[in-house]
């Protein structure tokens, strides 16, 4: 079992980590300062969760390990992303469709998990959901903005969607790990999200006068650690490369 | 002698917010705990935001107070659940965040009035802001830029 929970805690930050390490790319180069500032806020919120996750992942793996030497010494096949987070961010279009995209998920699947089984999994999911309410208010809002805008933007944003819904499929496959933790009760089948997630981003999609593809083909590989793009790797090489060069080094 | 549990939270009360320095860390609601085991003080905190900058310096700032006032032994207790709302503001600090210039958070997820002139002729900016507690906003009346304190 706590083998199963440890890669289950690793997925949720994992997600978080990648997805905040992306965010954080766009510091200094969003549009305009308040989309700087939205974007480097919401990426602090998914740090501060992954501190949590990756936080109670160590202590489920007794190892010795902490959050820092999980989420800064570990090599890419030891990530256990959705291959949704770790894409390059592409532009400012893109990285909020991919937001919103994770979100809807996020939002939905931090619900389920406020009532978990595992105490510690559900505090963790009460205090990130009310965060991820939040993205997903300002992401969703963005994509109906820059879908139902300009010709150029809707354009951009229709490529967007079209170039990340191959990923989408990921999020609601289940393996082993999910097997477990749904018969402890820890955690939902990642399936059951699947309905509720259609009816929101449906709804969101449609304001935004944009198009879903019609196409249930999904990558896969990234939450089981099995394949990986090489873009993560390319991302881990910024984002460690101090703690490599000198492990455990602080100031 | 121990001092007495009020008197901590008192002195707690006099420990300024880092970030927002007019209201304490008592007016933001974040202590959630004072209570003595044996001899030992513990103090709960609750994180704002998970990823908020300023828990760490609020951890030191709790600390540098405490043994100011001849705290020997002080346990600080992480607290998430259950995870802090902005309705454990203070009124106190409701009243010195908006004299501040900081709108304080209102159910309806908006500022009530601009703290610069009560105008209600408000437009948001971003729905966020200069620190995770707060989202920007500006009045169409002064034309001042503000923060809104977000209710969470
Ligand atoms: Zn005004």
């Amino acid at each position: 079992m706590d083998a199963s929970l440890f890669q289950y805690l690793l997925r949720l930050g994992d997600n978080t980590l990648v997805l905040g390490h992306r965010g954080s790319e766009w510091c200094g180069h969003a549009p305009v300062l308040e989309e700087d500032i939205a974007l480097a806020n919401t990426a602090l919120d998914l740090i501060g969760q992954t501190q949590l996750w990756l936080g109670l992942a160590a202590e489920v793996e007794g190892k010795g390990r902490d959050a820092d030497q999980l989420a800064m010494q570990r090599d890419i096949w030891d990530f256990r992303n959705l291959l949704l987070v770790e894409l390059p961010n592409g532009d400012f279009g893109r990285t909020l469709m991919r937001q919103f995209l994770f979100d809807a998920w996020q939002v939905i699947n931090l619900g389920r998990l406020m009532n978990s089984s595992n105490p510690r999994v559900a505090e963790i999911a009460a205090k990130a959901s009310k965060e991820a309410a939040y993205h997903v208010e300002r992401s969703a809002d963005t994509v109906v903005g820059l879908g139902d805008g300009t010709e150029e933007s809707h354009v951009r944003m229709q490529a967007a969607l079209e170039y990340l819904w191959p990923y989408v499929g990921e999020m609601f496959l289940g393996d082993e790990v999910d097997a477990a933790m749904v018969a402890a009760g820890i955690a939902p089948d990642p399936a059951s999200l699947r309905a509720e997630y259609d009816a929101l981003i449906g709804r969101v999609i449609k304001t935004a006068t944009l198009e879903i593809p019609d196409s249930s083909f999904a990558h896969k590989g990234g939450k089981t650690g099995a394949f990986h793009t090489e873009h993560l790797g390319h991302m881990l090489c910024s984002m460690q490369w101090l703690q490599r060069a000198y492990p455990g080094a602080s100031w | 002698m121990q001092p007495s549990v009020e008197q901590v939270w008192e002195w707690l009360d006099a420990v300024p917010d880092p970030e927002i320095p007019v209201i304490s860390l008592v007016d933001l609601g974040i202590i959630r705990e004072v209570a003595w085991r044996n001899d030992t003080l513990t103090v709960a905190v609750t994180p704002t935001y998970s990823g908020c900058p300023a828990t760490s310096i609020i951890n030191l700032d709790i600390e540098t107070a405490l043994r100011g006032h001849g705290i020997e032994k002080l346990e600080l207790k992480r607290q998430l659940s259950p995870p802090w709302t902005t309705n454990w503001l203070s009124e106190k600090g409701r009243e010195k965040l908006e004299k501040y210039g900081i709108a304080p958070p209102t159910a309806a997820g908006g500022p009530e009035r601009c703290p610069q002139c009560g105008s209600v002729d408000l437009k948001k900016v971003s729905q966020f802001g200069s620190t995770p507690c707060k989202a920007a906003w500006r009045c169409n009346d002064c034309l001042e830029p503000f923060d809104y304190f977000k209710c969470i």
